[in-house]
């Protein structure tokens, strides 16, 4: 048995160190110098890899960060300022706060909104779906409903409510990567900021035609007449090719628009319900019926207005 | 007998309607005429609301060198000039004339006699061709005359008429060979001087033996058109298929058919560019098929431009309870019709109704390799390969896939035994590719 056992492990451990040594000595002739701030910097990031930053993954980021010498014009939408400025810190440089952001879907073409003129059997994609034809409802503009952006979402904040046949952003989970965005063939989908407390406002529309074409489509499209724009005291809004558009950096979330809007078109969301005051609200449009309930205090999900 | 190599399935080629003679169809109350009824640029209006209009009067001039001059279908007054919407749905500006009489271009020779003697010449050809508004009648509604001109350097050898229709239903250009035969050979001896060559073959598939055997018979008086009788093969009728079958050579990829000394031409084409130079007669008119295995009746007709599809349907009765989809052209390559309203153009060439059965596509499965769509494509292409890319929107390796090269004749998915959408996918990620192919700086 000895004769066996004990040249085998001699043999095997010379073998070993000779290939060990070799092994080493490639290693250091072929040895790439790396930065060694590069894996600081990846250490810090929060390795979703979902390229939201505009770079192939975290690491990519990080190579460039050190590359550049500067953070202008880096930043990681999943960590947001937090990661931006662990980043700054172990580079040794400054970085600018940036608002938070959020994926925004710009259709409410329900259902019950926007009639079926004919019946889609193809694949479903919405890309597919977009290069076919201008959709199975009226409107050519609104969300083709295939769930192209649900897909496209890598932290599951995106799914589609079967009873609208629209998606939903779940504001908690949303990093705003806008993965979705590039998703989405008909632009639907916007990047917007989070707003004070999450509150916003904007134009859940973006049908472009004429008022009468768009209303016929969708009851509550954007008809482009220009209501939100005379009442908007801070000149953020503007209406171009019949739709309106509210600039999040310039609106001051006053909400005037979303009452001027005759098809209830202008969404304010995760607002606390107003204590009627004197002047009571003008009689509102029949809300929209497939929309949840009452929004009594600040929710994460996005609701319908003035219930 | 003579056909492609590579590639190709065999649909069912249900020619119900093949017996049914070419009729003229009424014109109806309205005509709505689309500006973009050729590729490439639309056509702009040069008529206003108000103003009256012949049939065969020129209604809308060419706005880019890829377009073509539209003409009336109908005498009348325009009533409006505004966008409409077309078969997909999507708004294409349109001229829209209430019709009153029927009251034709006095130019217009509309005696039934055929002029067989080709007085102009070669440039003049291609001039009264442009003049018309000829496009080719084959699918893709290219402009004749810009196929009749090769570009400088290139020389054609062979003019190929394309009688193939290998798409299943439609039986339009099988009609026209067989009432039209001599007219049709008439007009690819035109296209023959305009292009000076001295070989023409006309390829038409075996399913057709009356229409092979009629064209036979007159083609004695012109020796230099040679009827090729094709296998029975989809996608026979394919610019580039058609070439490999009729001359054996291959259109290299991202080539034009000039390139393997081909120009080619389908018959229905030729018919019009006979009308036009011989009877000066404009494009605004071509052989429609209306049929369906749930359609009780089935017929061809000899049709207006900017006739709404639903009035088509109408006149031979209703709609059938069980139609489930409307297809404009063919089942494979055929645009299903989402907007009954839309008008049809000149180059239209048949309204299939499908039955939901017929028409329900299988739940898809997982691909399992097994290759079919790989044996089926005509253009040698590796369709799972290019739907795998397309579904990550790889448009690099998509390029090198070639998936420029794609016809989109549907073989893919029309052999896939998983049921895979596979010409769906291929197609907007071809789109996507095209585009990005175009918007690089030129070399």
């Amino acid at each position: 048995m000895g004769t066996i056992i004990i040249p085998t492990v001699v043999s095997l451990s010379v073998l070993g160190l000779v290939l060990a040594i070799v092994l080493y000595l490639v290693a250091q002739k072929f040895k790439v110098e790396e930065d060694p701030r590069i894996d600081d910097v990846e250490a810090v990031m929060p390795g979703a890899n979902c390229g939201g930053c505009g770079f192939a993954g975290c690491r990519a980021f990080a190579e460039n960060c050190v590359k550049a010498g500067s953070l202008d014009g880096f930043f990681c939408p999943v960590g947001g300022n937090a990661v931006m400025q662990k980043v700054a810190d172990t580079l040794g440089l400054q970085v600018e706060e940036k608002e938070p952001m959020v994926a925004v879907v710009r259709c409410h073409g329900t259902c019950d909104n926007r009639e079926t003129t004919n019946i889609y059997d193809g694949c479903t994609s919405c890309k597919v779906k977009a290069n076919l034809y201008s959709g199975d409802t009226g409107c050519k503009y609104g969300c083709l409903g295939c769930g192209d952006c649900v897909q496209a979402c890598k932290f599951g904040a995106i799914s589609m409510n079967p009873k609208t046949g629209l998606p939903e952003v779940d504001e908690n989970k949303c990093t705003a990567c806008g993965a979705c965005v590039k998703a989405c063939p008909k632009g639907v989908i916007e990047l917007r900021n989070k707003g004070k407390k999450s509150m916003r406002v904007f134009v859940k529309c973006i049908n472009k035609d004429k008022g009468a074409v768009a209303r016929k489509a969708c009851k509550v499209a954007c008809i482009g007449c220009g209501k939100c724009k005379t009442v908007c005291p801070f000149d953020a809004i503007t209406v171009e090719n019949n739709v309106a558009y509210i600039d999040f950096t310039k609106c001051r979330l006053c909400r005037k628009c979303a009452e001027a809007c005759p098809t209830k078109a202008i969404w304010d969301v995760n607002f606390p319900v107003r204590v009627p005051k004197a002047e009571p609200k003008p009689a509102a449009a029949p809300a929209p019926a497939a929309a949840p309930a009452p929004a009594p205090e600040v929710k994460p999900v996005e609701t319908p207005k003035n219930e | 007998m003579k056909t492609f190599k590579i590639g190709g399935v065999h649909p069912n080629d249900s020619k119900i309607s093949k017996d049914c003679a070419i009729e003229d169809f009424p014109v109806l109350e309205r005509a709505y005429l689309s500006m973009a009824q050729h590729l490439g640029a639309p056509a702009e209006p040069i008529v206003q609301k108000g103003d009256k209009v012949k049939v065969g009067q020129l209604i809308a001039k060419p706005s880019g060198f890829v377009s073509a001059n539209i003409h009336s279908s109908v005498s009348g007054t325009v009533a409006a000039v505004e966008p409409y919407a077309d078969l997909a749905g999507n708004p294409v500006m349109h001229v829209i004339i209430d019709v009153e009489g029927d009251e034709w271009e006095e130019s217009i020779d509309r005696t039934p006699d055929v002029v067989r003697e080709i007085k102009l010449s070669k440039e003049e050809i291609i001039k009264k061709i442009q003049e018309c508004g000829i496009v080719g009648l084959g699918g893709a509604s290219f402009p004749t005359h810009i196929k009749l001109t090769p570009p400088p350097g290139k020389v054609a050898e062979y003019l190929l008429i394309n009688g193939a229709e290998c798409e299943p239903f439609l039986t339009s250009d099988y009609r026209l060979m067989l009432e039209q035969p001599e007219q049709v050979l008439i007009g690819a001896k035109i296209m023959m001087k305009a292009l000076d060559v001295t070989k023409c073959r006309f390829g038409v598939e075996e399913n057709k033996p009356e229409a092979i055997a009629k064209l036979k018979t007159f083609a004695a008086q012109y020796p230099e058109i040679e009827i090729v009788p094709l296998k029975k093969k989809y996608p026979q009728g394919g610019e580039k298929q058609l070439i490999e079958a009729l001359t054996g050579r291959r259109v290299p990829s991202m080539g034009l058919p000039i390139d393997a000394g081909a120009v080619v031409q389908n018959c229905g084409t030729a018919l019009a560019v006979y009308e036009a130079v011989q009877k000066n007669k404009p494009l605004f008119e071509g052989i429609v098929t209306v049929t369906g295995n749930c359609s009780e009746q089935q017929r061809n007709f000899r049709l207006r431009a900017g006739t709404p599809i639903i009035n088509l349907l109408d006149a031979i009765g209703r709609i059938p309870a069980d139609a489930a989809k409307i297809i404009s052209g063919g089942p494979m390559m055929g645009k299903a019709v989402s907007n009954l309203l839309a008008a049809t153009v000149k180059s239209s060439s048949a309204i299939l109704m499908l039955t939901e059965e017929e028409t329900k596509r299988k739940p898809e499965s997982n691909c399992i390799r097994c290759g079919k769509c790989i044996d089926a494509c005509p253009m040698g292409l590796e369709p799972y390969l290019l739907v795998r890319y397309a579904r990550a929107n790889m448009f690099d390796e998509l390029e090198t896939e070639k998936i420029y090269d794609c016809i989109e004749c549907g073989c893919c998915l029309f052999s896939c035994p998983a049921y895979i959408p596979l010409l769906d996918h291929i197609r907007a990620a071809k789109a996507e590719v095209m585009k990005i192919m175009r918007s690089r700086p030129k070399k």
